[in-house]
């Protein structure tokens, strides 16, 4: 997490341009862009910068923006609320889209709509989020009408019904675009499961193909697949910004870029920090799962069968 | 076999089948119901999100949008025609040596958390902004006054150093604010017709009709700003009925869609934004007349306007749009000429070109407008760099360090060709005559004396090519065709919306 900062912190320093650059516009005078560069500290040398910033951090305390003035710690919670919802629920869509599509494209492989779902998952893998979103869009909203383009309602959560109104289009392409992955990963698990030794013994003892594959390929099945489903919700936590910008959403994402595009490092830093910290915890929880799930992961010590 | 199969085809069809009946009823769930008439809500979509509220600290243009003449006023307003009328000011009085102006203030006015209109209020606010630590772009203009003073609560005193004509003007920018406000960043404490009514960040800003507001009423009961990053999401959100108006289109490939169609009302206004190659006049070969006039007279720039903006946007032969009052028609000045240009680039002493570096900005239409330059000028001889940079990078490469041989930028400001006046600017245009001229008519004892001063410096800048001026943009409004009473110019980016009205 140190190193992590530490990295963070330079390489947003070699970016060309000053945080300062942002708080004057033209007409400014030079003694006015000096005195903005003392107020955001960029005019201190990079070490002192770094010794500033990792006492702040230290007391867990992520400075305040260079721009708005508002504490990051705030705005990022303000913002989580956004973009964790969205992002958990878009994942509960694509599992259950990929978990019964992946399952059937294994079990139906010879016959035409195995194929085929196999194929339009791949089509999924190689087309642009973005793309997904603006079809949807002209589709649902510009032409039919049923769901609104973008934005969020200012009531937030406090009139639920209204928020996932506004927020069905954007689950929709997170979820269209982690389902296509995640069906090829399900059917293969699938697979290896259908072609296993233990599933053959399991039938020779008596058991019918589908009890057998219940009783025995789920589990066996779901291991490698959990693993997968703990990179995906990771990346699709990070990926949620070329979605809210897409829709324009008021969440972690569309701050990260407005904060990169203004040089306002604390944000930056901010939500690039507690969004390593949720991929950790991500991480953290699909290993959980997996030995919940495997007893045979329990003895050792992380390493994967 | 079939059984488990069959089993999962079943699930996963009544799964279908739920999602779609949970989808349906979402988007039976229609947003909440609007008021019409004098308490409608009007939706203004922009793209100009304000970074905070606080417009001498790098909010951003979306803050002029928002507040100027809706939340904050000034003792001067700028109107949408581009004449300047008193606001919060009901009288005011000028010394014969035009050094000393009495403002009586409006009497009744009260800020949005209660308090009264006072003398001592409009000396702070002004103060505010010629501060020491202030950073606003405006405080240079106001450099002439020299001292403020209160005498009563209705009265305020203002004293020059040297005579300033454009006083009235320059103080419209300068936002009246209880003395006793303490966050400006996030909160406000205006007098305008609308008071703060919540911003979400990221998303929106909303304003209330303020009760006992001194003027006339707004014709609407509450205006909320949405925010979008992405033009297309803007133009859907119009189509879609989310906002009621777009307050300055950006990309006219979006136009046909609302053009052709009864229900949106499509106005083009006069912007005061201009697109410019500006040169570094400091360095060679730039230093030279003879090379910026051949470069002017080599861009076809009617091609680049119309593959721009199609039949929207004017053209410019300086730095002056046509609502400045100084404003003369310089196109023929260097028209497009590319045989003379390779004539004056030979007499400059450059008969087989040179090349040299655009750093362009990196969001449209900087881009185009470089690759177009590059192609022009190749048909000259003279070979274009394209270096693409961020805005911010703009501001630490060219406009502090200077550090650049050419580069395209869009000014947006009304009256700013005070800037070619100041030979530290970026560009570094250093004619002490033109210099002499911008210094004169701010002394100018009349308006008429201070327009004949600055045509003349107008001009001037035109014949020495100061800058490659390539157009000024269009300004395009469109709305519901429900909705009325918008301003189209946008001077300043300023957008007043108690005249709009709802008609549904």
């Amino acid at each position: 997490m140190l190193i992590a900062a530490a990295v963070l912190f330079l390489l947003l320093r070699l970016l060309p341009g000053d945080p300062a650059n942002a708080l004057v516009s033209v007409g400014a005078d030079p003694e006015q862009i000096e005195a903005a560069r003392r107020q955001v500290g960029s005019d201190l040398p990079i070490a002192a910068q770094f010794v500033r910033y990792l006492g702040q951090l230290g007391r867990f305390d992520l400075g305040a923006s260079f721009i708005s003035g508002v504490p990051v710690l705030d705005e990022i919670g303000r913002r989580l609320t956004l973009t964790l919802p969205l992002t958990a629920l878009a994942f509960v869509a694509a599992i259950l889209i990929a978990l019964p599509l992946g399952i059937l494209a294994a079990v139906k492989r010879d016959r035409w709509y195995g194929g085929l779902i196999s194929i339009v998952s791949q089509f999924g893998i190689a087309v642009p989020v973005f793309w997904i979103g603006i079809l949807l869009v002209t589709a649902f909203a510009v032409k039919l009408r049923l769901f609104p383009s973008s934005g969020f309602p200012p009531s937030g959560w406090r009139d639920p019904i209204a928020a996932l109104h506004q927020l069905t289009l954007p689950i929709l392409t997170i979820a269209l675009v982690m389902s296509a992955s995640l069906i090829r990963y399900v059917r293969s698990a699938t697979l290896d499961v259908i072609g296993s030794d233990y599933l053959r013994t399991a039938r020779a003892l008596g058991a019918g193909y589908g009890e057998a594959l219940i009783r025995h390929g789920i589990r066996n099945g779901a291991v490698p697949v959990i693993s997968i489903l703990g990179i995906e919700l990771a990346s699709t936590l990070l990926g949620a910004v070329v979605v809210e910008r897409v829709f324009s959403l008021p969440g972690l994402g569309s701050m990260l870029l407005s904060g990169i595009e203004q040089r306002d490092y604390p944000s930056v830093q901010g939500v690039l920090f507690v969004s390593t910290l949720l991929v950790l915890l991500v991480g953290f929880a699909a290993d959980l799962t997996q030995r919940l799930v495997d007893p045979r992961l329990r003895g050792s010590s992380g390493g994967r069968s | 076999m079939s059984a488990f199969a069959a089993g999962t085809g079943r699930t996963s069809l009544s799964v279908l089948k739920a999602t779609t009946a949970a989808v349906l009823l979402l988007a039976a769930a229609a947003p909440a119901l609007a008021a019409d008439g004098a308490d409608a809500t009007i939706a203004i979509g922009s793209l100009y999100e304000p970074q905070n509220l606080d417009n001498t600290a790098g909010a951003g243009q979306g803050i002029n949008e928002a507040f100027n003449g809706n939340v904050y006023e000034a003792l001067f307003r700028l109107n949408d025609d581009g004449t300047v009328s008193p606001s919060l000011v009901k009288d005011y009085k000028v010394s014969d040596d035009g050094l000393t102006y009495t403002f009586t203030l409006q009497p009744g006015v009260t800020f949005h958390s209660g308090d009264p209109l006072t003398s001592a209020d409009v000396k702070w606010s002004i103060e505010r902004v010629t501060s020491a630590d202030s950073k606003s772009s405006r405080k240079n203009s106001l450099k002439p006054i020299a001292s403020i003073e209160t005498p009563d609560d209705a009265t305020v005193v203002v004293k020059l150093s040297s005579r300033s004509i454009s006083l009235p003007y320059n103080l419209s920018y300068v936002w009246v604010i209880n003395d006793a406000a303490k966050d400006l960043q996030t909160a406000e404490d205006g007098t305008g017709p609308y008071a703060l009514d919540g911003w979400q960040r990221g998303s929106q800003l909303a304003v209330k009709r303020f009760d006992k507001y001194w003027g006339p009423k707004p014709e609407n009961g509450e205006v909320v700003f949405k925010y979008f990053t992405e033009a297309t999401a803007l133009n859907n959100a119009l189509l879609t009925g989310a906002v009621d108006v777009i307050t300055s289109v950006q990309s006219p490939d979006s136009l046909a869609q609302f053009k052709d169609n009864p229900d949106f009302t499509v106005a083009e206004g006069k912007s005061t934004t201009k697109l410019i190659l500006a040169y570094n006049d400091r360095v060679a070969p730039f230093d030279n007349v003879k090379v910026r006039k051949a470069l002017a007279r080599a861009v076809d720039k009617k091609k680049l306007l119309e593959a721009v903006w199609g039949d929207y946007g004017t053209l410019i032969g300086s730095f002056v749009p046509p609502t400045d009052p100084w404003y003369v028609d310089l196109t023929k000045v260097d028209a497009y000429d590319p045989e003379s240009a390779k004539e004056l680039l030979k007499e400059a002493g450059y008969p087989d070109g040179f090349t040299f570096t655009i750093d362009t900005p990196n969001y449209d239409p900087h881009p185009l407008a470089a690759q177009f330059l590059q192609g022009e000028l190749a048909k000259v001889g003279v070979k274009v760099n394209i270096n693409v940079i961020t805005p911010n990078e703009w501001y630490t490469k060219i406009y502090k360090a200077h550090d650049f041989q050419a580069t395209l930028q869009e000014h947006v400001n009304h009256r700013d060709i005070v800037f070619y006046g100041n030979p530290d600017f970026y560009w570094g245009y250093d004619n002490p005559k033109v210099a002499e001229l911008i210094k004169a008519s701010e002394e100018a004892a009349t308006v008429d004396e201070q327009t004949e001063k600055l045509k003349e410096a107008n001009v001037q800048i035109a014949e020495d090519a100061a800058s490659n001026w390539l157009y000024l943009y269009p300004q395009i409004v469109v709305s519901k065709t429900s909705v009325s009473g918008y301003p189209v110019n946008g001077l300043n980016s300023q957008f007043f919306a108690y005249g709009i009205k709802k008609a549904d």
